[in-house]
């Protein structure tokens, strides 16, 4: 109801305060006059009407070139348009990315102000600050409050799909609700906007879901995928994100969201870290470069030839990026030569790589893993 | 909506260019410029000179004074200005996009703050 009377009034502030009067005028009428049958279709209308007793009385600015629609608003196709439409403007490429993912969750999920603010680790005041600052570019600059066009939608559509996996991400380890509430949103622009690397997301996140309950102990140590117990992975999420992975493939424009969804669920869909096909990941990764090369991907590529091909292939690989001087600085390159290292038998080795990626780990899951390892391989505990 | 968009690119890069490179850099503008005002989107737009003519000025109590260039240094320098119309913000990106100095420079989009008429 918020995106459409946004669309029909042209102002964000403006809509959420008529949606709150037409509320507000709904629980003195219904009670004595009955529920209309429409009750959206005349909650609109009302927040409308509102809207421009409002303007009348002067207590807000007409905004530049506003027009009040006369006829009633249409229900269905309509309200799924107007849902898009904020998506999108919500995650237009010229606002604050703070405020990208700060709009999305409050305008589009209804999370409040505070529960954004506490998922991103900043103040209530300060995200408040930014989201009135973005809704008055939207205004201000007339960013445009529509679904674009076929040839900028793959841009605009990687802005929308990074702010939903930049949501499941901040509840990757800590906050099931928030991936919770990323998944519902990537199903919402599934259904709105079937395209395949939304699929892709969509598939992902499920996926990776799936396996949350096996992805810590209950101390919060991080579980490596090999020993997580594989029968209390979410069988109904697997499927369902493997029958999605499919679906999106047979559009035959493959994309990054796609490939790396489908290498989650070779991982899923395996008995066990031997039974894994990783000559079929490894191929997988092969596209995945080839698409969006990036130094990160070569690592989780240089991890899979370790597990296909033995952990002394691996390790040439991560070392050729140390090399080039490309992620020196990110634990997980270390942590995973020291996991080489470690099958290898080279303690020594593992433990001043493990060191390594102990100083520069962030998240308490993985360091409380690294410690344990380290443990293993006997080195000396600091106190 | 009227946007202003500002060039800003290395001057560095002009001045240092060959004959045969001004002159393709020339006809690319033309011909932008030719387009935009077929289109509609065009109601004004100038080159600058560098930033070496620029002389700064400002009053401070009542009292003048100029100083030679631009207040900072900056890699790239305002070089010209294109002031377009255009239906919402996505459409003046993309006018902005076609600008040739965006493939090696920045092309800043501003909207026109528009007074009311008394």
């Amino acid at each position: 109801m918020l995106a459409t009377l946004i669309r029909l009034l042209g102002d964000f502030d403006l809509a959420e305060e008529a949606l709150q009067d037409a509320f507000a005028a709904a629980v003195e009428q219904w009670p004595t006059e009955g529920t209309p049958a429409n009750p959206r279709a005349w909650l609109i209308s009302a927040g409308r009407f509102k809207a421009i007793d409002r303007l009348r009385r002067g207590r807000r600015e007409v905004p530049g070139e506003l027009e009040l629609p006369v006829e009633p608003p249409e229900d269905p196709p309509d309200v799924i348009d107007d849902r898009l439409r904020l998506i999108f403007t919500c995650c237009h490429p010229s606002l604050n990315p703070d405020a990208q993912v700060g709009m999305t969750l409050r305008e589009v999920c209804d999370l409040t102000t505070e529960q954004v603010a506490a998922a991103f680790l900043t103040t209530a005041p300060t995200l408040a600050q930014r989201i009135v600052r973005a809704k008055a570019k939207i205004r201000d600059a007339k960013i445009p409050y529509e679904v674009p066009g076929r040839a900028d939608l793959p841009e605009r559509l990687a802005t929308v799909l990074h702010v939903i996996y930049l949501v499941f991400n901040q509840g990757y380890f800590t906050r099931a609700d928030l991936a919770a509430e990323a998944i519902r949103l990537g199903r919402l622009l599934v259904e709105l906007l079937p395209e395949p690397e939304a699929t892709g997301l969509l598939a992902l996140m499920l996926l990776h879901d799936a396996r949350r309950v096996t992805r810590t102990t209950p101390a919060g140590e991080l579980i490596p995928l090999e020993e997580q117990d594989r029968s209390r992975w979410n069988g109904a999420q697997i499927k369902e994100g493997a029958e999605l992975v499919e679906k999106a493939f047979a559009a035959r424009r493959v994309g990054p969201y796609q490939l790396q969804a489908a290498i989650a669920a070779v991982h899923a869909e395996a008995s066990s870290s031997d039974s894994t096909d990783w000559s079929e990941i490894v191929g997988l990764y092969d596209v995945l470069l080839r698409l969006d090369p990036s130094p990160v991907i070569e690592l989780n590529r240089a991890a899979a030839i370790g597990m296909r091909d033995g952990p002394e292939h691996g390790l040439a690989l991560i070392d050729m990026i140390l090399v080039r001087g490309e992620l020196t600085e990110y634990h997980l390159t270390h942590a995973a030569r020291a996991d080489l290292l470690r099958r290898m038998g080279r303690a020594p080795e593992a433990i001043a790589a493990y060191t390594r990626a102990l100083e520069l780990v962030v998240e308490e899951p993985e360091r409380r893993l690294i410690n344990r390892r380290l443990i293993e391989l006997g080195a000396p505990q600091k106190s | 909506m009227r946007y202003l968009c500002l060039i800003y690119e290395d001057e560095k890069a002009w001045m240092n260019a060959s004959q045969a490179e001004m002159e393709k850099g020339m006809a690319e503008y033309n011909a932008f410029t030719e387009g935009i005002k077929k289109n509609g989107n065009y109601i004004g737009g100038e080159a600058l000179q560098p930033t070496g003519t620029a002389t700064s000025v400002r009053v401070r109590n009542g009292k003048v004074s100029t100083t030679d260039g631009p207040y900072v240094e900056t890699k790239e320098q305002l070089g010209g200005y294109y002031l377009i119309s255009a239906k919402d913000l996505d459409e003046a990106v993309k006018v902005a996009a076609r600008i040739p100095s965006a493939r090696n420079g920045t092309v800043e989009v501003r909207p026109i703050q528009e007074f009311s008429q008394p």
